[in-house]
């Protein structure tokens, strides 16, 4: 008779009978690795924010932190070695070659497979994006290793010097904190915006090692025949906006967005929305607030007519400042909003954006 | 053509809880789903066999229950389904299991070649999107993640083209079969299964396989044995108790509230203020 | 489509899934249908099972269905806004195997129900509904539902689709539903630890208590109030007629808020984590509110015919039963080789007036009204009884007869003299 099935959380010691004890084989594993995204002669923002936590990582284990970059010979990716280390990283592990140009899994696996197991880090990281969750899923199946997807924390074990990685699971209505045992590298990959990007020390200094690079095109199978890059100007970005103005089913109408569009407006904001709005087409998807949105993390994130369910919360609250307008005085928005309006979002919204308006004509007359 | 599509049966994420006190995941109560993004990678699949004719296996790990999952599939076109299921495999995590999938896969493979495998982007209830990476390593297949559209496929040159969805925009990828795809969400619409579908499905004998059915002898690869990553604690996200402040005044009227609420947020958060930067042009962009 | 079943089964809570477990048994080719994701997805119960009706088909249903508490205790309480009055029965006896009376999680319940109904080797298909009855004249001969190809046909359909069965009241088997014959159900699931539970309400095991509650708690409404232990959650709710809830513009989640909010009950959930909100309607007209239950190839069962016993709070044993007793009239014309004519079909109700649900609701059928035309009941009373035991409960040097003419003056003057009689004497008679 099994009518409550339960699933016991282990206690908070480390995987329960499992033993944890390190093979002396895997204790040469030494280091923490970023692995910095290069696309087109770009860098996605979250390596820096990796490098960053990786720093800490470093440090609490006393060793040093490696940034790891592949791509094409071109000379903007030797500005970015610099600038990994300037983020933070004591050494720079550079693999070029033409075939590294976009990003494909089959060579970079390789490369980076080849990396891991001349140089040996006890732990790398990479970013959760399209192409740090396909890379990494990759890589730690021919290194036979563990990978903890999708990330929002990174500890140290201090008992053991493990990686106690984070994060949300079931939809975000749980954590775990997930270890690996008996496996070296320890891989994970974090989401973007969770961490906080370091500030940069153009005084930092390191060391890059080359890495030569034996790539034969022919003998890659998939060819990229074309990039079509996302039209700028029409995507909303909220992941790196200062202030953004939400609404949820509480806002009723679409037609009712004009006031939250109108609030935006005031305040430079990008306007987000939680799902049930973009499942009824009121706005775009690009505007997904929550676990299967975008992450966030603005200095100001004004919610209205939302009702802070987890999904959506893990998505926002990590924002430095979160106003909270609803009806409903048990909203569970208002356990973890710094700020809340009890009321009629149709009503407050004007008052907001007029408030806020005065302020800024107030602010203009006094400079 | 032979088309296997994995897929996962879940717990609908949105109706689980943990325990106030115990901490437990409370699973008392919560259906069992198929794992909504592995149905656009069967929709996906079906609408190949629809041009190209061929037979769809759909494959599934997990307990005894997860037949419903294949049903489903079933009932709405697969030809041929198989629940791999044993207690070996309890435990696993995504090593151990594209490990136990994999040698499923290369089973069925003998009787009748794989020319692609499709999987969902991820799971709801782990998340990772690494199961499939996983699979077509372990396979040596070409990979495809993020797939949000299946361009061409020519059968006899066994190549295909792809939109892969990559930070920044889409990558337009060719390579050649067998490869495995895991198929982004949103890109097709399931179909209806009709009432003939349904009996066909239900009436279906579904294949099970244990370990050894698929030929796994190395048991220090499935299941918990297998998994190098365990879980050492779970916990609910409540981390941040704080409770909002909530504006009152005297009047209660929203002029006023918006006012106390401004004047609380610049007095209280410099920066905040700071960052409030209203745009010269207006925006024109499409909401 | 042409394929052609012995019968069909619409709706999988209790009733369907012993009418169909019951001809499948017997070897009828039989196909369930179910609107659901599976059976009792969206089914919703107190819930008490009472082990007797179960029994009759699945004599050793212990052994595997998902049971959660049996019960131990009961107790009754009539609440005013601050205290309560009661009653408890808790007997030793009732923890004897087999026990009579058990909480259940519909929805894990229904489940197991469902797999059995399947291995006896009935068709089940869910996600499915019936749209509508395909009829030859006035014969019943199959279903059309929403899928593609949804037709399918069979020599009779039982209607077990619950309370609200749209197909009777489209083929005109059946009235629209009188707001004053359902009640509306809210009820929640809160979580508490397993050792909570026990210390809360003094049990041990699986044993577990069922609290019936009435009084100020429905705001002057008919209805009533109930709180059940299952193993590791109790489950809240209260319930009133729908006619009432109109009336009075009450909304049934806040009338929940606020019971939940009363001394007597709030300590009962502290700590609880809620997991499940839910409302139901639930069929109170009685008898009198009973349709035709049969016909030229149809027959109603459970809900769906309004078959159950509001004042002992008792639906799902009914619905077994009259599930069981519709299928066995079907195994019985097949066996016999005789049409499914509503002449045949009509020793259904031959043998429900046998049974006790048909002999249990006509003892109770002036309940309803009695109740609808008497509000006292649920407003004057409640209060009368506890300002009464408060009275008699307070020890300040007054005798106890004094204090009790002074209760009899309280209550006589909240109604005349003749009216307390009549309404015991009207009680009296319906409960007799
Ligand atoms: C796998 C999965 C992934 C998900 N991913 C996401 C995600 O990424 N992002 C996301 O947002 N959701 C996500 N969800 C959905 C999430 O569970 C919630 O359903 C959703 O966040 C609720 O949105 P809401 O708050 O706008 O609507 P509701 O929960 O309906 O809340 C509306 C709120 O508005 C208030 N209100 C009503 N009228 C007014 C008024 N006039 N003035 C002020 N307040 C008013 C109400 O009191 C209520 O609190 C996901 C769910 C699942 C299962
Ligand atoms: C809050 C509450 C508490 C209760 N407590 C108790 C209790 O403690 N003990 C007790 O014995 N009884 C109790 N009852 C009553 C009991 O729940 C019902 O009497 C019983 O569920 C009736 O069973 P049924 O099979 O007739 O209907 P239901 O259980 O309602 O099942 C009907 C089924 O038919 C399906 N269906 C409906 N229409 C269609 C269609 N067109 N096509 C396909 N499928 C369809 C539905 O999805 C459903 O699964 C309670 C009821 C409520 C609401
Ligand atoms: N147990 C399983 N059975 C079948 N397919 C699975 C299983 N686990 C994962 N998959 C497939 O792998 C994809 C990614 O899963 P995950 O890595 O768990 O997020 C899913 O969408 C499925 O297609």
């Amino acid at each position: 008779m099994t009518s409550t099935e339960t699933q016991k959380a282990p206690a908070s010691r480390p995987a329960g009978r499992r033993v944890q004890k390190l093979d002396e084989r895997l204790a040469g594993y030494k280091g923490v690795w970023v692995f910095v995204e290069y696309e087109r002669g770009h860098v996605h923002p979250v390596s820096w924010e990796l490098l960053g936590e990786g720093r800490k990582l470093a440090d609490a284990l006393k060793v040093e932190l490696a940034a790891v970059l592949l791509g094409p010979p071109d000379s903007a990716i030797r500005a970015f070695c610099d600038q990994a280390i300037h983020y933070g990283a004591d050494l720079c592990y550079l693999a070029c070659h033409p075939a590294l140009k976009d990003y494909r899994n089959a060579p970079y696996t390789a490369i980076l497979t080849e990396l891991v197991n001349r140089y040996c880090p006890e732990i790398l990281l990479l970013g959760a994006t399209t192409l740090g969750r396909d890379l990494a899923g990759s890589v730690a199946t021919t290194l036979k290793t563990g990978l903890t997807a999708d990330c929002t924390g990174l500890a140290i074990d201090p008992e053991n010097r493990g990686l106690a990685a984070t994060r949300p699971t079931f939809g975000g209505s749980l954590l775990c904190t997930i270890v690996t045992l008996n496996y070296r590298p320890q891989m994970a990959t974090i989401r973007p915006r969770v961490m906080v990007t370091p500030q940069a020390d153009p005084a930092r200094t390191g060391r890059v090692i080359d890495h030569p690079v034996t790539l034969v095109e022919e003998s890659i199978v998939t060819k990229v025949l074309q990039f079509i890059p996302d039209d700028h100007v029409a995507e909303a970005n909220l992941p790196f906006a200062d202030i953004i103005v939400s609404g949820g089913r509480g806002m009723k109408r679409q037609e009712n967005f004009r006031l939250i569009q109108d609030l935006a407006r005031v305040l430079g904001a990008e306007v987000g929305a939680s799902r049930p709005v973009i499942q009824a087409g009121w706005v775009g998807a690009d505007r997904q607030v929550g676990q299967s949105g975008k992450t966030v993390r603005p200095r100001l994130y004004i919610a209205a007519g939302i009702s802070g369910a987890v999904q959506h919360r893990v998505g926002m609250d990590k924002s430095d400042v979160i106003i909270a307008i609803n009806e409903d005085a048990n909203a569970p928005i208002f356990d973890f909003a710094h700020y809340g309006i009890v009321g009629n979002a149709m009503t407050i919204l004007p008052a907001l954006t007029q408030a806020f308006t005065e302020h800024l004509q107030a602010r203009k007359q006094a400079c | 053509m032979h088309i296997l599509v994995c897929i996962k049966q879940v717990p609908d994420s949105a109706q689980i809880r943990v325990h106030p006190v115990t901490n437990t995941i409370m699973r008392q109560g919560v259906p069992a789903i198929v794992n909504p993004y592995d149905l656009y990678a069967l929709e996906e699949a079906l609408r190949l066999k629809d041009r190209y004719r061929g037979r769809i296996t759909a494959l599934c790990m997990g307990p005894p229950q997860a037949e419903a999952a294949l049903r489903k599939a079933l009932a709405f076109g697969a030809d041929e389904a198989i629940l791999l299921t044993d207690r070996a495999f309890a435990g696993a995590d995504t090593l151990a299991t594209s490990y136990a999938l994999s040698a499923a896969i290369r089973q069925v493979h003998q009787s009748l070649p794989v020319d692609l495998v499709f999987a969902g982007k991820q799971t709801i209830d782990g998340d990772t999107a690494q199961v499939g990476p996983g699979i077509a390593t372990r396979l040596d297949m070409q990979l495809l993640t993020y797939v949000s559209k299946i361009v061409s496929l020519d059968l006899s040159a066994r190549e295909i083209v792809v939109h892969r969805r990559s930070e920044g925009g889409v990558q337009v990828l060719k390579t050649r079969l067998p490869a495995l795809i895991t198929v982004l969400e949103g890109i097709n619409d399931m179909r209806f299964a009709s009432l003939t579908d349904v009996f066909r499905a239900e009436r279906h004998k579904l294949t099970t396989w244990s370990k050894d059915d698929a030929h796994i002898e190395d048991v220090t690869k499935i299941g918990l044995k297998g998994s190098p990553t365990a879980v050492s604690k779970v916990f609910a996200p409540t981390s941040t108790n704080r409770r909002a402040e909530i504006i009152e005044t005297q009047s209660g009227q929203p002029v006023d509230l918006a006012a106390t609420l401004v004047a609380k947020i610049v007095s209280r958060h410099p920066d905040v203020a700071l960052a409030i930067n209203p745009s010269p042009v207006p925006d024109e962009r499409p909401l | 489509m042409s394929e052609h079943f012995d019968a069909i089964v619409v709706g999988a809570g209790p009733a369907g899934n012993t009418a169909a477990y019951t001809m499948a048994k017997a070897g009828l080719k039989v196909l369930q249908i179910e609107r659901g994701e599976y059976s009792g997805s969206k089914n919703v119960q107190g819930a008490i099972l009472y082990s007797d009706a179960l029994e009759r088909v699945i004599p050793d249903f212990r052994e595997d269905a998902p049971l959660e508490r049996h019960i131990i205790e009961q107790r009754v309480w009539v609440l005013d806004d601050e205290s309560y009055l009661g009653g408890t029965y808790r007997s030793a006896d009732f923890s004897k195997p087999p026990h009579n009376r058990y909480t259940i999680i519909r929805s894990q319940f229904d489940r197991w129900f469902s797999q059995k109904v399947r291995d006896a080797g009935a068709l089940v298909v869910c996600e499915t509904t019936v749209l509508d009855l395909h009829m030859d004249g006035r014969q019943v001969v199959g279903v059309r539902t929403d899928r593609e190809n949804g037709s399918v046909y069979a020599d009779v359909v039982i209607l077990a689709d619950g309370v609200n069965s749209l197909l009777a009241r489209k083929a005109g088997f059946h009235e629209e539903l009188k707001p004053k014959d359902v009640g509306l159900a809210v009820k929640e699931i809160h979580f508490l630890p397993e050792s909570t539970i026990e210390e809360r309400f003094n049990v041990k095991g699986t044993e577990g208590v069922v609290i019936e509650m009435a009084g100020k708690i429905t705001q002057g409404m008919v209805g009533t109030g109930f709180l059940y232990t299952n193993k590791e959650s109790v489950t809240i709710g209260v319930g009133c007629l729908l006619s009432d809830f109109k009336k009075s513009g009450i909304a049934p989640y806040a009338l929940l808020e606020q019971m939940k909010e009363h001394p007597a009950i709030k300590p009962l959930l502290a700590g609880g984590e809620m997991k499940e909100y839910t409302a139901h309607l639930i069929p109170e007209g009685g008898y009198n509110a009973i349709p035709a239950v049969y016909g030229d190839g149809w027959l109603i069962v459970g809900d769906a015919g309004m078959f159950v016993n509001a004042v002992h709070r008792e639906g799902s044993n009914l619905a077994m039963t009259t599930g069981r007793i519709a299928a066995e009239t079907v195994i019985d014309l097949k066996a016999r080789d005789k049409p499914m004519t509503a002449r045949n079909l009509a020793a259904y109700r031959a043998a429900l007036d046998e049974s006790f649900v048909m002999k249990d609701l006509k003892k109770y059928k002036d309940v309803p009204d009695i109740m609808d035309r008497n509000r006292q009941f649920f407003t004057a009373y409640p209060n009368l009884a506890s300002q009464a035991a408060h009275t008699l409960l307070t020890v300040d040097g007054v005798d106890k007869k004094t204090k009790e003419r002074a209760i009899r003056k309280t209550f006589t003057r909240a109604r005349t003299t003749f009216g307390l009689f009549a309404d015991a004497f009207k009680l009296w008679r319906a409960f007799e």
